[in-house]
């Protein structure tokens, strides 16, 4: 899928390039498949019982009540996009493509075609990902709902997701990514590039609940204009294999501003490593992350943050609270600030402990057992105040939210 | 005669903590429908008392045992006493991110509907807290009055036989001491005949204010991990009153 030699060159070169950080994936013990391999569906409410189930827990009302639009890719085919909305426009990336010749002006913009092995993988391999675009100077207040669902086993799943929010508009996603119950393996790797215009906002909230041995890729790179929002908000509470990300936002615009929310529930062995990075260079741009991480059995997460200031008079905070609850697993916080401008300011606060014993006390002298107490402590420690979204996305969050603790 | 059957007996108790001793020879029997007053000076040991009745591992009990209800809690975790009857009310409870009153309230009142029930929330307007107030974090940025009001709301939603009330009066201004004496007269049975009251409490009060609120009918006097004396609430606070608890002392050491 790719319009430039320029392009498919970097990308070919950069095939065996193994990513900075992350265990490394080897491509080919991973099954690819070919695009319309499943049939597509008129909507969600098509889906097979088993299906439906599953993509509810990740947020994808398959009814698509209170959604502007819904998309949903299976393996590698786009089975389904539907959206009732006039302020946006959805589709596979590939009819987008055909649509529009200027999407390749957003190609491989945000995000490095040679970044590592599975960018180029994203650029060389089956189509797949999805087009999303809210009209200039229109606010949708519905949500948007993506899924990525793996149903067959073993499966190589790539996506290349370009997201662009035009001038005044306001954008809210949710994206929910999950693997059917008969999946123990599979490779996800989603390349997402997003173009928030002047004065836009796009929101988007991401709940992961793949299968034990699922590997997961993402590479994500966010652009802003002036006095452009971006909001992100992910859950990951469910067992992985590996998952490495490491999104990245350029803060280009004049007050423009960032928020990314993450909670992170290791379980079993997983091995997340998840950060956030804003590049400030935009006049009074500002950044902030907030990190909820909970480590159990011989979970290993790393949470890592960089804030890179650029220019005068910008602003960026990171945090990151994480309770080690067994002794197999481990928190590895990795806080980075980068000041290379005057009159900058960057903070950041992490602290990594265990649940306090008084708190525990306090709950079983209200009749909880030890771990009642302590699993009671913990989903509110995770269940953090997801801020910065309208009313009704707010309280379908909560409720995505306390689905995922409740594995917790 | 009426036989008053005996709720709480604690016979030669004796606790430590971090390996120091800071209680020892404590006799306590409480009767069922009864309140008693633990009176006594700073680090006298008042709340070890209340901490070791309920239970929590850092207090250890070196000699002598508790019993409630007739059975042997001495061994027993904190959840297992607080199940059989017991509740307390603490004076600076932890604040817990994340787990808002509301959960707590729907626990203790065993309930698991999404919305409290309509007697719940009558205690909850009662004690002048509203369906916004609840779903606060519990206790978390709560003024002192609010801390013991949602204490004594989620003991009303527990109904434990044997109530502890560390300090309830504490840094609450009068109007809100007079509407918590109200609850806690409520909880203790106190708009009962006296024999016909079941529900028992054991108060901690430094200054003895709630006690203008709340009868009692025993009072004690802890001194350096003792039981000094017992008696009369009211002719043990007026001693107090007039010469503080260093009066108290000397019934510690007769020999002197």
């Amino acid at each position: 899928m790719l319009q430039s030699d320029t392009l498919k060159e970097k990308a070919e070169k950069a095939k065996k390039k193994k990513a900075s950080l992350g265990e490394d994936i080897e491509l080919e013990k991973y099954d690819q498949e070919e695009e319309g391999e499943h049939e597509q569906l008129e909507s969600l409410e098509e889906l097979p019982e088993k299906y439906k189930k599953d993509i509810l827990q990740v947020g994808v009302d398959p009814s698509g009540e209170g959604r502007a639009g819904s998309f949903m890719q299976l393996d590698q085919s786009q089975i389904c996009s539907t959206c009732q909305s006039e302020s946006i426009e959805m589709m596979g990336i590939q009819q987008a493509m055909e649509k529009y010749q200027w999407l390749s002006d957003y190609m491989w913009k945000a995000v490095n075609v040679d970044t590592d092995k599975y960018t180029a993988e994203a650029a060389l391999g089956e189509p797949g990902g999805y087009f999303i675009r809210s009209m200039p100077g229109t606010k949708e207040v519905f949500p948007i709902q993506a899924c990525m669902f793996i149903g067959d086993q073993n499966i190589r799943q790539t996506a290349h997701n370009i997201v662009i929010a035009e001038e005044n508009s306001e954008l809210h996603i949710i994206t929910g990514c999950s693997t059917g119950s008969d999946v123990q393996s599979a490779l996800h790797i989603g390349v997402s590039e997003f173009y928030i215009k002047k004065g836009a906002k796009i929101t988007f909230t991401m709940v992961h609940n793949w299968a034990e041995q699922v590997e997961v890729r993402p590479r994500t790179g966010i652009l802003l204009e002036d006095n452009a929002t971006y909001i992100n908000n992910y859950i990951l509470t469910s067992p992985v294999r590996t998952i490495q990300s490491y999104p990245t936002a350029y803060c280009k615009g004049e007050n423009s501003r960032v928020l990314f929310q993450s909670i992170m529930g290791g379980q079993k062995d997983s091995i997340m490593d998840t950060g956030t990075r804003a590049i400030l260079t935009g006049k009074n741009s500002s950044a902030e992350m907030i990190t909820r991480a909970v480590s159990k059995d011989e979970s290993q997460i790393y949470t890592r943050g960089h804030l890179a200031g650029q220019s005068q008079e910008v602003k960026g905070h990171l945090e990151c609270m994480g309770l080690v609850l067994s002794d197999d697993s481990m928190i590895y916080s990795v806080p980075e600030l980068e000041g290379s401008a005057t009159n900058l300011e960057l903070s950041h606060e992490a602290a990594v402990g265990k649940i306090a014993e008084e708190e525990v006390l306090y709950l079983m002298s209200r009749g909880l057992t030890e771990d009642e107490a302590a699993s009671m402590i913990v989903r509110g420690f995770l269940s953090m105040d997801i801020t910065g979204l309208p009313p009704e996305l707010a309280a379908e969050t909560k409720k995505m939210l306390d689905l995922s603790l409740q594995g917790m | 005669m009426v036989v008053v059957e005996l709720l709480l007996e604690i016979t030669d108790l004796a606790v430590e903590v971090n390996e120091k001793e800071i209680l020892s020879d404590i006799d306590l029997y409480i009767g069922e429908g009864e309140t008693h007053v633990l009176l006594g000076p700073n680090g006298s040991g008042k709340s070890t008392l209340f901490m070791s009745i309920l239970g929590f591992p850092k207090y250890k009990i070196t000699r002598g045992e508790i019993i409630f209800k007739g059975e042997d809690i001495t061994n027993l975790s904190t959840t297992e006493r607080v199940r059989m009857g017991v509740g307390v009310s603490f004076q600076n409870p932890p604040a817990i991110r994340g787990v808002r009153l509301n959960d707590l309230l729907k626990i203790e009142h065993h309930e698991t509907d999404e919305e409290l029930s309509p007697e719940m929330m009558k205690m909850v307007t009662k004690l002048k807290f509203d369906e916004k107030f609840l779903e606060r974090d519990v206790n978390l940025g709560f003024s002192g009055g609010e801390v013991k009001r949602s204490e004594i709301l989620q003991l009303l939603a527990q109904e434990p036989d044997f109530i502890m009330f560390d300090e309830p009066d504490s840094g609450v201004d009068i109007e809100n001491v007079e509407l918590l004496a109200e609850e806690i007269n409520i909880l203790l049975d106190k708009d009962k005949k006296p024999g016909l009251r079941e529900k028992s409490g054991l108060l901690i009060t430094h200054l003895g204010y709630i006690l203008n609120f709340v009868n009692a009918e025993i009072a004690h006097v802890l001194m350096d991990g003792q039981i000094a004396c017992s008696g009369s609430p009211n002719e043990i606070l007026e001693h107090v009153r007039k010469e503080g608890f260093k009066g108290c002392v000397e019934c510690c050491n007769p020999i002197h």
